[in-house]
């Protein structure tokens, strides 16, 4: 193989390292695990199960707005859904940890509330807005994506969503 | 081969170039590095005293008021 060749493949090779570097988690990727990827509880306790579970990840941030009235929704769910098996794990993206646990003891929400301190995850999942939550199904890949929080109409979405995903009857009648 | 090293050269810096350019985050706040955006002192309206001057300037200028009925800071949320 001649020096060029070898110089094309790498240029090649780095350009599409580059574009994966980039990419935004889609349906259908597989969803990194929260513990290696640097998330602690802000109550000091465990992480979430995840495993095998129907999972709702929310990133949120004390900043942000909508993140703030999307909880009373989550805990709805949370109330309704985690005794059929949903863990909904709500991500802190703050670098203030000061702030995150302030507005986690604010809201007090009956979910585990996380801290992705360095953010590392959001870094990898490459969120594209405040908030956005990720719907995984039991194989810890990414079923359903919801960028902001849009009220009613989100609610009535996951909803619809999380039914389908804990009644795997329902699930081939989503795109 | 001085042909074939200038077309490698002049691929690879334009992939450099153009790989750049392409890149849609290259000066953008990703949206979880905005809570300086997104905070108090950022706002236009933090000044009462000031949003009023400006209104008022605004009013004798234009004979138009309000319509300024966009809410929130910079985090971009939604």
């Amino acid at each position: 193989m001649s020096p060029t060749n070898i110089l094309l493949r790498g240029a090649a090779f780095a350009l599409t390292l580059a574009a994966f570097a980039r990419a935004e988690m889609k349906v259908g990727d597989l969803f990194p695990t929260l513990g290696p990827a640097g998330v602690a509880n802000l109550a000091g306790g465990e992480l979430p199960v995840t495993a095998g579970k129907v999972v709702l990840v929310d990133f949120w941030a004390s900043w942000c707005t909508p993140c703030k009235a999307s909880f009373p929704m989550m805990a709805k769910l949370h109330a309704d859904y985690a005794a059929r098996g949903l863990v909904i794990a709500a991500v802190s993206v703050d670098e203030k940890s000061a702030a995150a646990k302030a507005f986690a003891k604010k809201l007090a929400p009956p979910f585990p509330a996380l801290h992705d301190a360095q953010q590392k995850l959001v870094q990898q999942v490459v969120v594209p807005a405040m908030p956005t939550s990720y719907l995984l199904g039991p194989d810890g890949r990414v079923r359903f994506i919801h960028q902001g929080y849009h009220g009613e109409a989100t609610e009535r979405e996951l909803r619809q969503q999380i039914e389908a995903l804990l009644s795997p009857k329902l699930l081939s009648s989503f795109p | 081969m001085k042909t074939r090293l200038l077309f490698l050269g002049v691929l690879l810096s334009a992939s450099a170039i153009f790989s750049g350019c392409a890149s849609t985050d290259l000066a953008r706040v990703k949206p979880w590095e905005r809570a300086t955006l997104a905070s108090y002192p950022m706002r236009p309206d933090r000044d009462p005293l000031h949003t009023m001057m400006n209104e008022h300037t605004f009013f004798s200028r234009e004979t138009a008021a309000g319509g300024r009925g966009v809410g929130g800071s910079g985090c971009g949320c939604n």
